[in-house]
């Protein structure tokens, strides 16, 4: 099969699988809700002061929905020996892991499409700046998060305590986009700089992992 | 290099001795700080040494994923473990030197900041090492180590634009340096080259023997089985 | 003063740490070593 052929299949199941049992997306919605509420107890801000730490609080909440989503990125084709099957087919690695790539990407997406009303609404967020930007800022910051860690979710499903070692793994190298994404959403939310430079930085830092990830994963794969 | 190993030993004492003279009465006095400022003899070249480890550490995971040959993977283990503790000096001498100079222990300064993050990066592939079942983990540690490396550039370029934006106390010292001082500072990287090398080496022939004995262990294992 | 000794004497207990914890290694190893030459020279 070719290459799109099969990660359009894999994506395909995916979605399906996870459309019939929304296992992801209501774990990942109650996990950033609890965020927002827990937040709430520790900032009460004014309308300025929130677009300050908006930025902030946004992205640690759309982080830790991510490593909900992303620990259980392979936990489902493990379970099957899914992945011995993938290792054994003529199918490319990169299709499988591109296919699990944008699936949690759509996953990812969909839950900060459904929380950023929720946002707005909790911390009277109103963007100063352009706000057609946020658009780019949260594809690419998404992106960044999502490729790094299902390259790092694969690692990690061959160690022990799988679940402490994908944040472990994947935070420290998130750093530069996480700085990124923080400061182009304040940036945009307080119309005080351009989000300009940081959108390149995410830029970037997408093509440079995304191209690394992609050239390493057949290795992690084939480790046995 | 068995040999070599006991003049190595004398080298790096030798040279340690005469840059740590150097640094606490030969280099003058520094105008503004004091005396203070002369942690800034231990506190630079530790993390220079910990970038040429890193640096390694990165030729070394490149190496073993093409060629897979084990030496590489111990190299890469040893410099990453030896650059961790180099960091780690420059860590803890960084607050030491910031609280009577800036009155605070920590700063989220450039510097201070980028270092701690790649002090998270490495010490997250030293934890990968140790968490992984054995085979593959010099595998996933060399991808570890090849994204790690790959980061580093960001990290520092983001955080320094972020600090221009945002100013915040720099610790370290930016401007010129007296020659004299320069001096001194060179005087203690070589010292501190020097006990890297050392340690580096001695930790190798640790992990040599370590897998050694793994194998011979399992080896037995394998014929009490099959007795 | 206390502050540049203290910065000097905690670079040497970290490297100390470190190198006693590489000696404590060693003699583990070299015990595992002399056990397995006891039960090839057993054999």
């Amino acid at each position: 099969m070719s290459f799109l052929a099969v990660m359009r299949a894999t994506l395909a199941k995916d979605l399906r699988l996870e459309w019939r049992s929304k296992d992801a997306i209501n774990a990942m919605l109650f996990f950033s809700l609890l965020v927002v509420v827990i937040f709430s107890f520790a900032f009460e801000p004014t309308a300025e002061e929130s677009r300050k730490i908006a930025g902030g609080l946004v992205w640690v909440a759309f982080l830790f929905a991510a490593i909900v989503v992303l620990n259980q990125t392979w936990a489902r084709e493990l379970r099957n020996h899914v992945l011995d099957a993938y290792r054994m087919s003529p199918a490319s690695a990169n299709s499988l892991f591109l296919a699990k790539a944008f699936g949690n990407f759509i996953f990812v997406i969909v839950l900060e499409a459904l929380m950023t009303p929720l946002f707005i609404a909790f911390y009277r967020l109103g963007a100063i700046g352009p706000a057609w930007e946020l658009v780019p800022i949260a594809t690419l910051g998404t992106w960044a998060l999502v490729v790094n860690g299902t390259f790092f979710a694969a690692i990690s499903l061959r160690t022990r305590s799988r679940e402490v070692m994908l944040p472990l793994l994947l935070f420290p190298i998130s750093v530069p986009a996480l700085l990124g994404m923080v400061n182009a959403t304040t940036a945009v939310l307080t119309g005080e700089e351009s989000a300009r430079f940081w959108i390149t930085l995410l830029v970037a830092y997408d093509v440079v992992f995304t191209i690394a990830c992609l050239l390493l994963f057949e290795t992690i794969l084939e480790a046995e | 290099m068995k040999r070599g190993f006991p003049i190595l030993a004398i080298v790096t004492a030798v040279l340690l001795s005469f840059a740590l003279y150097e640094a606490l009465i030969g280099a003058p006095t520094e105008r503004s700080m004091g005396d203070v400022q002369r942690i800034f003899y231990y506190h630079v070249p530790s993390a220079w040494t910990a970038f040429l480890l890193f640096s390694v550490n990165f030729g070394a995971s490149i190496a073993y994923l093409i060629k897979r040959r084990p030496a590489a993977d111990m190299v890469a283990l040893t410099s990453a473990e030896v650059g961790v503790v180099f960091l780690t000096v420059n860590l803890v001498t960084g607050p030491i030197w910031a609280r009577p100079v800036w009155g605070i222990w920590w700063t989220w300064d450039w510097r201070l900041t980028s270092t701690l993050v790649m002090w998270l990066i490495y010490v997250s592939y030293l934890l990968l090492r140790r968490f992984s079942a054995g085979g593959q983990a010099p595998l996933l540690a060399a991808a570890l180590g090849v994204l790690g490396a790959l980061c580093v550039p960001f990290v520092y370029f983001s955080i320094w634009f972020f600090r221009t934006q945002h100013p915040s106390p720099v610790i370290g010292g930016g401007g010129s340096l007296d020659p004299r001082m320069a001096h001194v500072l060179l005087i203690n990287w070589a010292a501190f080259l020097c006990l890297a090398w050392l340690v580096c080496w001695t930790r190798y022939q640790l992990e040599v023997a370590k897998r050694q004995v793994e194998e011979a262990q399992s080896l037995e294992s394998l014929l009490d089985g099959s007795r | 003063m206390t502050y540049l000794y203290a910065a000097y004497i905690a670079t040497w207990v970290i490297h100390g740490t470190y190198l006693a914890i590489l000696v404590r290694k060693y003699s583990k190893i070299r015990r595992e070593m002399e056990s397995l030459k006891k039960v090839a020279s057993g054999q």
